[in-house]
Order: C-alpha cells, then structure tokens, then sequence
C-alpha cells in the first residue's frame, strides 16, 4: 500500500491508500472531508469538484496516488477565520442552493471559472457550468450568483 | 413583525452549513466497526430462479452475512405495500402482487433484488457480491403500456398484466352524447414520457442495532422517517414501532423519489436486527437510474367537445398508465386521484369522464415524481385547449378567457371531485401576457423567419391539488393513511424556541421559512427559533413532506400550536399583570392590558411558565405545546406560464428565448424560496419536454441508465425565468398558503410544447422534443 502526501487546505496530510482509492473517498473517508460530494458514477454531475494545484477538478475520477505533492482545496478550506469566500456568499444572497447536494463542487467549479474569465456573461457562466448538475435550483440563480462573485472577486 | 415576518426574503440558515460543506447527509455518517451491504441484483427484466448458490461469495474475504429472500419469508418479513385502494369499474379490487423486499423465485425487472452480501468492507463486499450465482430462467419481457395485456404474465394475481382498471365516474354515456352534440372536437394521442427523478443525492440505509435494549437506528434519504417508521414496523414486520428509531437527516433531494421505503432500506433493517452492529448500503448513481421509482409514463387518448362560441362542453379521457415490475406506496393513486381529479383545469368543462387502466411491465417501478398525475393532467387539458385554439383559429389566451372559472364563482365544484376554493385565473394570464408582451409576438416571429428560424408561443394555465391532503378526503378515496401534520412548539425556559414539524425538508428551505412563520406569530426573532425534524425521536409523529404540503398543511400545525402558546400566556400574564384575562391582547411578542402600558413579554412569560412562583391557579406549568392540523380541503394554487421558444429548423436545436411565470400560491412566507421553487420546478419540467428520455430496449434492458445516456438539463441548456406572482390568500387555512414546490413542473411541459408546437406548425411530435425529432418534425412540417 503506497503512501500519499498532499496539502490539504493548507494541512500537510500523509496516509497509506489502496492504489485504486479515488480522491473523493480519500478525502471523504480517510480525512472526514464530507463536504465534497459522490452523485454519480461517470463523472458526470460534479459534485465532486474541488482543486488541485488551483484548478477545478472532478474528485471521482483521479486517483489518491495521482495527487501526490498536491494542494488541494475542498469545500471546507474555502472560509477564511470564518468568513465564506465571495462565492460561498454569493451562493448565500442569491439562494443559489436548495437541497446543498451538488454545491460544494458547484461553487468550487464557479470559482475556477472566475478566475480563468473574471468578467463572464451569462453564456458564459452557463457554458462553463456545465459539468456540474443541479436538480433543484434550475440554475437561475447560480447564474446570479457567479456573477455577483465575479465582481466582487475582482472582475 | 419586523424584518424576517411573513413574506421578508430572508436568506437561508441552512445555507451556512451547506456552503461550509458541514452538511450531514446519510453517507456522511459512519458508525464504528460498520459494514456494508451490496445487493445481488437481476441483470434480466423478467425471469424465474430456483437456487442461489451463495457458497464461493461466503467463503470471501470479509464477508459477514449473505441473505436471499426465503430467509426474510422465513422471518416472518412482509411485503411492500401499496398504501392507496383502487377499485376496478366492475367494483373488484385492484390485483396487488406481492413485492418482497428480496425477491423469491421470479424478478420483474432489471435491478429487482434477490441477495444481499455484508462484508467488513464495501471493496469486499463487491468482490464477494459478483461471486453470487443465480440459475436465472429468463422469460419474454414486456416492454411499453401498450404491449402490457398481450405480453408474458409477470403476476400470478393479475391476468393479463392488468392491476386495475378504473373510471373516476360511471358518466360515459353523459359525456359521449355532450360530444354528439358538439360544434367542434379536438382529438389527441399523447405519451407522457417515463422520467428518472435523479435527486443528486443518492439514496443510503444506514441502520444501527443496540441488543441490550433491542433498539434500532436507522438514518434514511427519506421525505417521511415517521411514515417509513410505520411501515417498516406495521406491514414489514421488521421492528416494533418503540423499538426503531429513524433519522432522516439532512438529505439530498427526493422530487417524490424519497418517500417511499425501498427493498434495500427493508433489508438492510432486517438483517441489522439480525446480525447486529450497523451496515450501511450507499447506492451508486446506476443503481439509482435501475432502483429510484420512476415517474410519469402514461399513454392517453383525450378529447374536447366545444360548442360554437368555443366554451367546452366535455372532455373524454383514456390512459394506460405504466406501473412497473411492481406497486410501489402510492403508485395507484398518481395515475386515477392525483390525475383525474385535476382534468377540469381551471375551466368551467361540466362534463368530464376518466379512465385509467394501469398495467404492469418488466420495467422499475413507477410512483410519485414532482407533480404526480397532476403534470400529466395538466398537459392534456393544456394541450388539448391549445389545440382547439389553433383549429378554430381564436387566440389562444382569448379561448381560455371564455372558459376560465371566474372569481364570483367560488367556491367552485368541478364535475371531478375537487372544490376549488379560491382563485383569479384570469389575472394571472393577463399578468403573463403583459410580461411575456405576447401582442410583440408577431413582430418577433416575423424577425425570427426572416433569420430562417421557427418562433413560436405557448400558454399554460395550470391548476394543482396540494396541501395534502384531508384524511376523511383521502379515506374515502381509498387512502391507508391520514394526511393531517403535526408541530410543537416549545418556549424554553430562556425564552427562545424549539419547533418540532413533522414535515421533513430536502432542500426546501423550511428551517428558514417556518422560521418565520413563528416569528411573524410570536413576536420572537428568528434568531431565537430553531425548527427541528427528521428523527422520529425527536418531536410528534409527522406524516412528512410531499405534495406541496409542508407550508399549507406542517405550517399550519405550527399556527395552531402558537395559538395555543398564545392563549396560555394570556391566562399567566392575566394572573402576574392582575387583569382580566379579557382584557390581556397579544401583538408583536407582547402581553398587554388593554389600555395600559402594563405589558410581559413572551420570555418573561416563558420563565414564568417554568418558574412558577407566581402562577394562575389551575394552569400547568410549562410552555410547550402540540398540535396536529388536519386540513379543510387540498389547496389549489395555479397561474400562466407562457413559454417562446425559437427552433433552428436545419438542427432540430430548440431555444428557450423567454420562460415568464405568474402563479397565484396566496400568502408567500419567503419570495426567496418560493422564486427556487419555481425555478427548480420549471427545468425539470422543461426537461421532460426537451431533453429527458428513458429508454428500454426490447428486452427491458434501460439504455439510459447513466448521465452520460439520459440527459439531466444543464446550466446551458436552460434560459433564465421571469417569475412573478398574483395572490389569492386560500380561506381554508391559518396562513392563506398553497404550496409551491411542484408548479414549475406541472406547468412548464404544455407550456414549452404548446410554444415548439406552434412553432413548427404541427401538434405530431411526443417529448422529449430531442433535436432528432424537432428537426424531423420540422423537415415533415416543410
């Protein structure tokens, strides 16, 4: 059984994983991380989105072992002292959430999008988001949210 | 009262912990030294087995117990209800095959259970699960309504694949000789397409045995724990209601899906009762697709008798509804109550007749989604209403108006059961018509040919039946249950407050907006409220949330309970103010004698209450009460959608170009939540228009059983709304509340197919509308 180092929001991590442990479940099982999500099984839905090295990146479909030496953000690494990133608000003004499922990789999938394209319309937001599905919301106001974000992230 | 009362759009509390990724669904709880439980599944729609050799999976690593169905008959295990009766047209009941949680001898369709296999770990678990062989005896499958009576028997207890075969009314020859007599008839034959619910979270059982005191624990993705309680302990059989205690906790999603108790929620109970410790079944996403009950899946012929100024005088409607391999909890009533009884829309139609045959198929099973039967109601009356319009060439909206039931004449009792009790349909429309500027149309579909692009409108003037529901109603319709809800509210000692509701929510905002509710009541902030449910040992027994119920029906139990509170503080602060009890008024969180600026607060009175020093004779101390509300009658929200969609005829690529939503849901606690609702609801609809499909291939296999196959509508596929609303506060409860959670999905499958329907000049094309059958509908319409 290799061993696998990363960091994990800012936390040097190091731990023993089958090979064939996906990340989701290393961060879910092995670190209590339980924010990130599993809602398929064909990399599909997103709600396993989180980043590696700054990017967005589905957590069901790498390997532990792949990530070694990784930075790595979850859901719960976005807050600072407390107080949500810009996203995480603006998920929270624009009620951008109902059930909470797919969120997390929502919002790290939305972050990721603003960072690459400080400034998209909503075609944008809308063609980029498409790897993260939402049943509850419609998307109407995860569109709101992003670009609220957007501005306020720097955009 | 202040700023978080009735109709403020507060922002969610459940947010907080959501965003922070500290949510606590099932498959986040892990209990110690858990196992985990893999199901042996049937890979053929119809087939009979004999033996299941468990000898080489039980001898795996880590396998600690392998079950198949003879040993829960063995136990005394029962089957899995369907919780509604339906009666035949010839008085019989409806044939109702067993359905055993782990099947024995026969499966009906792909995924139907037969083992299950608990290992120490779920790697094992799987490994061992694959070494399971079953000497399967495949049969014929039988695939699609319409193949059902002629196809191989699945139930020894229902000839011809027949369950039952119903009318709402024996009114035929009424209806038939109202069509005789009519100016005109507008006919149909439509498909109301199978839909997997896909709530993104997916289901999970995890239960927990404690010996010493025999109790259970049991952490469920359900919309009911109370309900699923119930069942389990009453007709499973499994554990003594006293001795199960189940938590729903936070869950992701159901859309109906999650109401129901599952084989693998049955046994995973049973086998933990068994064996001891916890195990914990998660289903994968493939699972799901094969296991969640479906929804919808209908064939129909409906038609509409109109006279020669256009108002309707009949209508004529005939389903075969798809049931599955089985009856799951409510699927008889979706399809004849949930259905029928809303065909009279928001007209004045005064002849209606229904009839439903339901049959049975190698398919999963099928049961409430979002709306249950009162999509597919709507979609034929709207449809068809569009349909006349169109033949007679008179505006549709103007066609609507001469037929739509009128403000003086509620309340109104339609030929279809229900009495409406409350409405201004026609506001609604004209509300619409400005904001979608349908007079622009014209203009706009002139540009859009000129750029060789189809445009075309649709209307869609729904009407629901929620806030379910009244029990005495239900019973006499043939429903097992009462559907009355129950709340408490507790004032500790500190004054703030606890709220138990029996109602559970998976996304819909209820700690926030019964947040309100008692605060607008009460005059406590809400910061000072905390609303607790989803563990049957915490709060009264709930009857849960579906059918746009929670608000109209949970919330007004949490009324009723606040008056009680209220009407006990009057009793402790007449004594403490020295008044007479008459003369004690409550506004705003305050007891005050009327007429003086002598006044208590509802926390001094609370610490009163549990402080008794100085206290009215005669009056319990506490402040802590229960109350369990049954309604007056369903409520009855509705409203225009209208829907403009723009076709590329080259590609079959249809455009959502504007989407305007008017509904009337009378008082609205939080526009916030209410405009999610709607939202929500009208992509799920406009997914079963546009891009939704569940496809069996001949041999029962499903061929969309992935996101990769069956296409969930994403972020670009969807336009954003306008959603406003009118109101009509319903009469029949404390809030003057409907309910909300299901109109975008009732209304938005004619709007959106009345709008492509006109725009491609032709009424021959069944949703899904895939780009496929948009594009050849367009090349058949020239």
């Amino acid at each position: 059984m290799p061993t696998v180092s990363m960091t994990v929001n800012g936390n040097a991590v190091s731990a023993d994983v089958d090979t064939n442990t996906l990340l989701v479940h290393y961060l879910r099982d092995a670190l209590g991380l339980t924010g990130t999500h599993v809602g398929c099984d064909t990399s599909q839905c997103g709600a396993c989105v989180v980043h590696v090295n700054g990017r967005s990146d589905k957590s069901c479909t790498t390997l532990a072992v792949m990530n070694e030496g990784a930075e790595v953000t979850t859901i719960e690494g976005l807050e600072v002292d407390g107080v949500l990133h810009p996203m995480q608000q603006a998920f929270m003004d624009n009620h951008s959430l109902q059930c909470g499922f797919c969120t997390p990789g929502m919002v790290m999938s939305a972050i990721d999008l603003v960072n690459m394209n400080p400034n998209p319309d909503e075609a944008t937001i809308r063609d980029n988001l498409e790897g993260n599905i939402c049943r509850c919301t419609g998307y109407h106001n995860i569109v709101k949210a992003v670009r609220q974000a957007a501005g306020e992230m720097g955009g | 009262m202040g700023e978080n009362g009735i109709g403020a759009r507060m922002t969610r509390r459940e947010d907080q912990r959501f965003l922070r990724g500290k949510g606590t669904y099932v498959d986040d709880i892990n209990r110690p030294g858990q196992n985990y439980a893999v199901f042996v599944r049937s890979p053929h729609a119809h087939a009979t087995f004999n033996a299941i050799d468990t000898a080489a999976a039980s001898a795996a690593p880590g396998v600690v117990a392998i079950f198949v169905g003879e040993d829960m008959v063995n136990d005394g295990v029962g089957p899995l209800i369907c919780g509604w009766a339906i009666s035949s047209k010839d008085g019989s009941p409806m044939n109702m095959p067993p359905h055993m949680p782990l099947s024995v001898g026969k499966v009906t369709y792909v995924g139907d259970a037969v083992a299950v296999v608990i290992a120490k770990s779920l790697q094992q678990a799987k490994d061992a699960a694959e070494q399971v062989t079953v000497d399967w005896g495949e049969l014929p499958a039988v695939v699609g309504v319409a193949n059902a009576e002629g196809g191989a028997q699945l139930h020894e207890n229902a000839p011809n694949n027949v369950c039952f075969d119903w009318y709402l009314e024996d009114n035929k020859e009424a209806v038939d000789a109202a069509f005789a007599g009519a100016a005109h008839v507008t006919s149909m034959e439509v498909v109301n397409n199978r839909l997997v619910p896909n709530p993104m979270e997916p289901r999970c059982a995890l239960a927990e045995h404690n010996s010493v005191g025999d109790n259970t624990t049991f952490y469920t993705t359900s919309q009911n724990p109370h309900v699923a309680r119930l069942i389990l302990s009453a007709f499973s059989g499994i554990a003594p209601e006293h001795k199960l205690r189940v938590v729903a906790p936070d869950v992701g999603g159901g859309f109906g899906s999650k109401i129901y108790v599952y084989p693998e929620d049955a046994t995973v109970v049973w086998a933990v009762r068994k064996i001891g410790g916890a195990i914990k079944w998660t289903s994968d996403r493939s699972e799901a697709f094969l296991t969640d009950a479906h929804g919808r899946d209908h064939e129909t012929k409906a038609e509409l008798a109109l006279d020669k100024d256009g108002k309707f005088i009949a209508m004529r409607v005939s389903t075969l509804a798809n049931l599955g391999g089985y009856m799951s909890l409510f699927s008889s009533a979706v399809p004849t109550y949930m259905y029928a009884t809303l065909l009279a829309g928001q007209y004045t139609t005064p002849l209606i007749y229904a009839e439903v045959k339901t049959v049975f198929t190698n398919t999963t099973p099928v049961d409430a989604y979002r709306g249950a039967g009162r999509p597919e109601a709507t979609f034929i009356v709207e449809r068809l209403v569009e349909m006349a319009a169109r033949e007679l060439s008179i505006d549709p909206a103007e066609l609507r108006k001469r037929n739509l039931i009128q403000p003086d004449q509620f309340p109104y009792q339609t030929p279809v059961v229900h009495n409406y009790d409350i409405g201004d349909y026609e506001a609604s429309l004209d509300k619409a018509k400005a904001i979608a500027d349908s007079a622009g149309f014209a203009a706009r579909r002139e540009q859009s040919k000129a750029n060789g692009k189809l445009r075309g409108l649709g209307y869609c003037n729904y009407i629901e039946a929620c806030g379910i529901a009244p029990s005495a109603a239900v019973g006499a319709l043939g429903g097992g249950v009462g559907l009355w809800e129950a709340a408490q509210v507790r004032f500790n000692p500190t004054g703030n407050v606890t709220v138990f509701t029996g109602t559970h929510a998976h996304g819909q905002g209820h700690e926030t907006a019964f947040a309100q509710v008692v605060s607008d009541q009460l005059g406590v902030p809400t910061e000072n409220i905390e609303i607790v449910h989803g563990d049957t040992d915490k709060g009264p027994f709930g009857m849960g949330t579906y059918g746009s119920r929670s608000i109209a029906v949970g919330g007004s139990a949490i009324v009723k309970a606040g008056e009680k509170i209220i009407a006990k503080g009057i009793k402790i602060a007449a004594h403490m103010l020295e008044a007479s009890e008459d003369d004690i008024e409550f506004a705003d969180g305050n007891f005050t004698v009327a007429g003086t600026d002598k006044a208590m607060n509802i926390t001094e009175i609370a610490f009163a209450a549990y402080v008794p020093h100085n206290y009215p004779e005669g009056v319990e101390p506490g402040l802590d009460e229960t109350a369990f509300y049954d309604p007056l009658n369903f409520s009855f929200p509705s409203g225009t959608h209208i829907c403009e969609v723009e076709v590329d005829p080259d590609t079959g690529t249809v455009e959502i170009v504007n989407y305007v939503a008017v509904d009337d849901f009378g008082t609205l606690i939080n526009p916030l939540i209410v405009e999610g609702q709607v939202h929500g609801g009208i992509v799920q609809g406009v997914g079963q228009a546009l891009t939704e499909n569940t496809a069996y291939d001949d041999n029962g296999q499903l061929i969309t059983g992935s996101f990769m196959d069956y296409c969930m509508p994403r972020a670009d596929d969807v336009p954003s709304f306008t959603v406003e609303t009118t109101e009509t506060p319903s009469p029949l409860n404390p809030l003057g509340v409907k309910g909300c959670g299901e109109a975008g999905a009732i209304a938005a499958p004619a709007a959106v197919m009345n709008a492509l329907t006109d725009a491609l000049g032709t009424e021959n094309i069944d949703m899904p509308a895939t780009p496929q059958k948009v594009w050849r509908a367009a090349q058949a319409a020239g």
